[in-house]
């Protein structure tokens, strides 16, 4: 028997044996769903159009007369289809999503709402700008709340994702350096780091090399400062830091960047557990992005869109990215290649077309007027709070590599120590999916073995905590006592461990008919 | 704080449990000089959702909605009608509040999802696969353009001069820290586009050509195609307005080895820009250099049919600095609003919904055209198409919004002090525009023209 706080308790004694199948198979609730293409064909639409009005065509003779392949289907059958599918999620509308690095917090309607007013979500990128007035005054407003909060400069709005807004953050450093005459070759990287941070320095043409972490969990300092040089372009620094840790030594950090001529980036990734607390521009950061779809909670749709606003410092602000949005008066107009010449001559250039993310910038504008200075302090703090409750309510059984050095911040990190027999980490989440729970971050970051990284964020009630704590410690004897059967997990969800060795050795990414897909073996 | 549920007791009790004295004892590792005692000034405190609502309800009512007025912007977003039901369908919190599909046992839904989109992405672009969206049509391009410096190990991108100019943009600051090389020329504002004379040579990695192109023409890419292959180069085609191709032939058809583009048009709607859904896909054989997200087919441990995300090795998340693309988070929530929108129009839909866009146009560009001091500049095109004024569009277009007409996009605000381009007005037709708006169009750009 599983723990069930609800107080509910089976009135007949649990089932053994094989699963009796069904016709359908379906499981009650649970129901299988074709493919769109199984079920609909080209012939249904469940759209109804005026006729057309007849006349000669103009497309350059050029018109597709081969079939696309497109499956309709009508209206009824695409929204049961697609509810049918959605059912098949786990979501944090329906429980804890404690993805550590991830900030899964719930999501306010309120913020779907007002970004679905005509005047935000209905208007043109290209409109004139004294059409759009209002929405150049929300940009600015959610602009300044982000400078504001991180005590930084300026803020460039249009980067797309997290590390859309690395790649921002690098190129403004590199487009400095450019300019003094400096160009330098190397980005430094913790070991801990997102595997974005790495990536995004080869994007931006940079050679990464690693720094290594304390037995601490924390920045080596002394080996980042032996490796200090004038080819050092930029160290990325993500603080909290992946182990959920903060690092103390930052203003050290900084000022020893700074004095070889290089510059500070900081992934701004775990920003939920010291907003309103600590600005980074107190810690001597030159550039930092902000995942307003983390701290600021626009909601991750299965993996995106998110939004990746820029804060830089005033050595970087000058090579900001165009377009932005200035006040004139009591008039916001924008600076784009047009008209930048003059003041923003340095601006490293375009990353996108248009202005950002609109729809985020309205949920996050939302999000941020609803807690207010005050209310975002107490997400941190809450935030905080409710990491070190499950890293203290689960160390006596989970190895917490970091747990003697002292409180975390906003997540809690375990290692796989002490599990016995082959039972690993992985399995140890899949029976967590079979508690009704989504699994922590798994095997990140990568300096700690078999790692699992829990974020609960501050929007999970102590309830929720304690039974998650109480799921999570079942688990947790199971693997420590070798508990083969953990090996099947999950037996309850919609599929059983699915195989992504086939699914990669012989990669199947569109569907094809049958008779297709025959002709193509 | 309605969103944030710990009751003080909850704290109390928390911290005992903790063992720690108080909240501050938490954040003990923040240095002494980056504490701030209180909370930050200059900032107002927490807010009821009414407040919210009008704070923000009032900015909204500043803007001059698509919807309200007669409407003809286009150039890389257009205004389609959005069927209610796909909106329903990405608010269900399943897909709305769920993450990247990192369990696929009980992420089955985003991922058969992202299958279909792939599917009906590729089937659109007349490619054999697709990956699970980009960031918007402008990033896919420049992660097109790396692709092919990849593949065919060269470095020399030319861009045609059709090429949305944000796009352009967007290349060439990516390109001035990649080393890559561009060439590129503004637009004329004539009927053929300069595709016949871009000079390719043994040193081109790519050719980047969009279709329709940013003044709306449209031209046969086939042969085009043939010389990139000849010279060893890839074609890359940008579909900035994906409605298209339920008329025209799709790019892949023509010989594009890569084809991307926005998928905004379907599914997701104008929003100022964003955020938009990028659409990208090639050939079999180069699966393995895609950026981003790839959704694929497999089966359990009881052998069903399963999905799960895959060539994860291509990623930052394993790969690191040798991965293909720095990209994370994609654009997965407008995806699926995309591969909905695009389930209900289906094959039929799809081809009628064009049809009707072009039929409009058709008519929209011959009444317009007749005005005195307007002239059409394409022979051919789908839903846009440009006009040469008589004077400058730019203060025309400024005008027209003053009477609350907005006419369209003015080519002198995309290429500034370029001369005779600042007398183009690009007009974007499709299904949402009545005779009227047209006539109301049509007859106060005569006036104002007079």
């Amino acid at each position: 028997m599983t723990i069930n706080q609800s107080g509910w308790r089976p009135t007949a004694p649990e089932a053994s044996g094989e699963e009796i199948g069904t016709w359908t198979g379906n499981r009650a609730l649970m129901l299988e769903e074709p493919l769109s293409f199984e079920i609909g064909d080209t012939q249904t639409t469940g759209v109804d159009f005026a006729a057309a009005p007849n006349g000669e065509s103009r497309l350059g003779g050029l018109d597709r007369h081969r079939d696309i392949g497109l499956a309709g289907l009508s209206e009824p059958e695409t929204v049961r289809h697609y509810t049918r599918l959605s059912r098949q999620n786990y979501a944090i509308d329906l429980g804890i999503f404690p993805l550590g690095s991830c900030t899964m917090k719930h999501n306010p309607r309120l913020n779907e709402k007002v970004a679905r007013m005509p005047g935000f979500a209905d208007i043109h990128p290209l409109q004139p700008i004294d059409t759009v007035q209002g929405a150049f005054a929300l940009i600015h407003q959610l602009g300044e709340w982000l400078v504001k909060l991180t005590g930084m400069h300026s803020v460039a709005m249009s980067p797309k994702a997290g590390a859309h807004g690395e790649l921002c953050g690098l190129l403004a450093i590199r487009a400095a350096l450019e300019a003094r005459g400096d160009a330098r070759e190397v980005i430094l990287v913790p070991e801990s780091a997102h595997g974005t941070n790495p990536a995004t320095a080869a994007f931006a043409g940079y050679r990464v090399e690693n720094i290594p972490a304390t037995e601490a969990g924390r920045v080596d300092v002394a080996a980042l400062k032996a490796r200090l040089g004038p080819d050092v372009a930029a160290v990325m620094i993500t603080n909290p830091n992946t182990c959920g840790l903060f690092e103390p030594d930052m203003i050290e950090i900084s000022r020893a960047v700074h004095e070889v001529g290089g510059l500070v980036y900081c992934d701004g990734a775990n920003f939920n557990a010291i907003v309103g607390r600590v600005r980074p521009g107190d810690l001597g950061i030159d550039a930092m992005h902000i995942n307003l779809h983390k701290t600021f909670s626009t909601p991750h749709g299965g993996g995106g869109p998110g939004s990746g606003p820029v804060v830089f410092s005033e050595a970087l602000t000058p090579f900001a990215p165009l377009p932005f949005v200035e006040k004139e008066g009591d008039r916001y107009v924008l600076v784009e290649e047009e008209n930048a010449e003059a003041e923003h001559g340095r601006s490293f250039g375009r990353m996108t077309a248009f202005h950002g993310q609109m729809g985020m910038f309205t949920r996050a504008l939302s999000y941020i007027l609803s807690h207010g200075a005050d209310g975002l302090r107490q997400v941190a703090e809450d935030a905080v709070l409710n990491a070190n409750y499950v890293l203290r309510s689960l160390d006596d059984l989970l190895d917490a590599p970091f747990g003697d050095s002292g409180p975390c911040m906003h997540e809690a990190l375990f290692s796989d120590r002490g599990f016995g027999g082959d039972i690993s980490t992985l399995d140890l989440a899949k029976a967590l999916i079979d508690e009704g729970f989504h699994p922590m971050t798994m095997y990140f970051p990568l300096v700690v073995h078999g790692a699992m990284l829990v974020e609960p964020t501050e929007t999970e009630s102590k309830a929720t905590l304690d039974q998650f704590i109480g799921a999570l410690r079942s688990v947790a004897k199971r693997a420590k006592a070798g508990d083969a059967s953990l090996k099947a997990a999950p037996i309850h969800a919609p599929r059983r461990r699915l195989d992504e060795t086939l699914a990669a050795r012989k990669p199947v990414l569109v569907y094809k008919e049958p008779e297709q897909a025959e002709a193509a073996e | 704080m309605r969103y944030l549920p710990l009751s003080d007791a909850d704290r109390s009790e928390m911290l005992r449990v903790i063992g720690a004295g108080s909240i501050d004892a938490l954040f003990a590792d923040v240095p002494e000089a980056a504490r701030l005692g209180g909370k930050i000034e200059g900032l107002p405190d927490h807010a009821s959702e009414l407040s919210v609502e009008r704070q923000l309800g009032a900015l909204a009512r500043q803007n001059v909605a698509a919807g309200d007025v007669p409407f003809f912007l286009g150039c890389g977003a257009y205004r389609h009608h959005i069927p209610a039901s796909v909106d329903h369908i990405i608010q269900r919190g399943e897909f709305l509040t769920s993450y990247t599909p990192y369990q696929p046992e009980i992420a089955q839904g985003t991922l058969q999802a992202l299958f279909e989109f792939q599917t009906q992405v590729a089937r659109l672009y007349g490619c054999d696969v697709a990956n699970a969206s980009m960031y918007d049509g402008s990033t896919a391009c420049w992660e097109a353009i790396a692709m092919a410096r990849r593949i065919t190990r060269r470095g020399k991108a030319l861009l045609s001069s059709g090429l949305h100019p944000h796009y352009v943009s967007v290349a060439k600051t990516m390109a001035r820290f990649t080393g890559d090389v561009l060439e590129h020329r503004a637009p004329t504002l004539t009927a053929e586009a300069d595709l016949d004379t871009l000079p390719i040579d043994a040193e081109t990695s790519c050719v980047v050509v969009q279709y329709p192109d940013i003044l709306g023409r449209i031209a046969d890419l086939s042969g085009l195609a043939e010389r990139c292959h000849a010279a060893g180069a890839l074609l890359i085609a940008v579909v900035t307005e994906p409605v298209a191709l339920g008329a025209i032939k799709a790019p892949g058809e023509m010989g594009a080895d890569i084809v991307v583009g926005e998928g905004q048009s379907i599914g997701v709607g104008l929003q100022f820009g964003g955020p938009y859904c990028g659409l990208f896909a090639t050939r079999e054989k180069y699966v393995r250099q895609l950026p981003g997200r790839l959704a694929g087919e497999t089966v359990d441990a009881e052998g069903k049919r399963g999905f799960v995300l895959t060539l994860s090795t291509r990623e930052q998340h394993i790969r690191r600095e040798k991965a293909t693309s720095n990209i994370c988070t994609s654009s997965v929530l407008c995806a699926l609003a995309w591969t909905a929108h695009m389930t209900l129009l289906g094959e039929k839909g799809l081809r009628q919904l064009a049809m009707l866009n072009h039929a409009k146009a058709v008519a929209a560009a011959d009444r317009l055209a007749r005005i005195p001091g307007v002239t059409l500049v394409n022979d051919s095109f789908f839903n846009e198409f440009t006009l040469r004024l008589s004077q400058e569009a730019r203060p025309v277009v400024r005008t027209l919004a003053e009477r609350r007409i907005l006419a369209g996009v003015s080519l002198g605000r995309l290429y500034p002090d370029d001369g005779e381009i600042e007398h183009g007005l690009v007009v974007a037709v499709t299904e949402t525009n009545t005779q009227e708006d047209v006539e109301a169009l049509a007859s106060a750009l005569e006036e104002v023209l007079a």
